[in-house]
């Protein structure tokens, strides 16, 4: 239980996707304008990350590992399908955003105009592709902490968005210059943001 | 013929896919600590970005748009797969070190928004040099980060010592900040800034 509470607030602060492994950076820049927007699109994200992350989870655990096929006979113990582990993950996602989208838009037609225009955007946001590769390279023990890992690096995507749109909905009073309007002064905000955020380094549950 | 070169030549500056078109920054800048890996991620990207137009635009009247963007994540991850298995294969330690981000390659926005923007509409000819103009478009961004993220922060170059001792006994150090994320971030705000100034038509209102 506290190996599960440490990796849900070691991924939210820690291993930030957006601070420590810039992942997501491309919606990140160009949906932060307003505070409305970046929290509809924070929280898809969340969603489709905490759907896909443990099926690519089950999916490398019972089909893609060095000997994951010995469930299916004792003979193709020895087979090693990751290098397949890219493809059948963007696959994977692809299609949940996909019926996620259809979904939503059946049971929910209000929360689907919310998020419409951003849904189809998620399959392709690094942050998505990243959190599966991630949990294949870290090797979790077992769904509950997939599924903590999932949800901690969503909500921490969440708080970097919301966090530079209400900067930069500030930022418009100032005096920029003007070759740094926009794009430029976005990345050193960023990078401020990711200074502070890494006073966060050796916190342990 | 001097269309065909202005294919190459607008992504290295006025055009540039990280600087003026916000793409592919996410894989841009977890790679950059070092020369060698920025140089080899930039190789990749490149590779992948000239094999996917090419095969996208031979393609094009044969894609149903409806499924476009599945059929495209297909080919950039089968593209992705060949790149990731010869990295495996020649260059070990610095497939080590990029890690997630060679897979990353699949979402990286660059390779989609090309193929998107350019492949879809185009012959295979002009895609081909649209591929190699924008790929060093992202290597050239790349290596300028890498490299003084490497002599800042490390005082090499390629691995090898670049500061000399005497410069250490007099009391020179590294700067340790350069080595995290942040820098990166702040490294491209800087790197936007001056290329705006020499260019004021892109700047932002």
């Amino acid at each position: 239980m506290q190996e599960i509470i440490n990796i849900f607030v070691k991924s939210i602060f820690i291993d930030n996707m957006v601070f420590a492994f810039f992942l997501g950076m491309c919606s990140y820049l160009a949906v932060s304008k307003t505070v409305k927007t970046s929290m509809g699109l924070g929280i898809a994200v969340c969603f489709v990350l905490l759907i896909t992350v443990p099926i690519n989870y089950l999916i490398n655990e019972f089909i893609l590992k060095e000997g994951a096929l010995a469930w299916l006979s004792p003979s193709f113990a020895t087979v090693d399908l990751s290098f397949l582990s890219f493809i059948l993950f963007i696959a994977v996602i692809a299609a949940i955003v996909q019926l996620v989208e259809m979904f939503i838009e059946k049971v929910s037609p209000s929360l689907y105009s919310q998020l419409g225009i951003f849904l189809p955007l998620i399959a392709v946001n690094c942050a998505i592709m990243g959190a599966s590769l991630f949990m294949q390279q870290r090797e979790y023990a077992n769904i509950g902490e997939v599924f903590s890992f999932s949800l901690g690096s969503g909500i921490g995507w969440l708080l970097a968005i919301v966090g530079l749109a209400a900067i930069r909905e500030r930022i418009r009073y100032a005096q920029v210059p003007a070759p740094l309007k926009g794009l430029g002064i976005t990345f050193i905000i960023t990078g401020l943001m990711a200074i502070a955020f890494m006073s966060f380094i050796g916190i342990k549950l | 013929m001097a269309n065909m070169l202005k294919l190459i030549k607008n992504p290295l500056s006025k055009e540039n896919p990280i600087a003026v078109q916000v793409l592919g920054i996410c894989s841009a800048l977890a790679v950059t600590t070092q020369l060698k890996p920025a140089v080899v991620m930039a190789l990749s990207v490149t590779v992948v970005v000239v094999l996917s137009n090419v095969i996208v635009s031979l393609l094009r009247n044969t894609i149903p748009s409806r499924i476009r963007i599945i059929v495209q994540l297909v080919i950039v991850s089968l593209m992705v797969i060949l790149v990731d298995q010869f990295l495996k294969a020649f260059v070990y330690d610095v497939s080590k070190q990029l890690s997630v981000f060679v897979g990353l390659i699949i979402t990286n926005c660059i390779v989609m928004g090309r193929l998107e923007a350019f492949a879809l509409a185009n012959k295979p000819l002009p895609s081909l040099l649209d591929g190699i103009g924008n790929g060093l478009g992202y290597a050239v961004i790349l290596i300028i980060v890498g490299f003084f993220r490497e002599l800042l922060g490390q005082g090499s170059l390629w691995g090898y010592k670049i500061i000399p001792e005497s410069f250490f006994e007099a009391g020179y150090v590294n700067n340790g900040l350069m080595t995290m994320p942040a820098m990166a971030l702040i490294l491209v705000g800087i790197i936007i800034w001056v290329h705006r100034s020499r260019n004021k038509d892109l700047c932002e209102k």
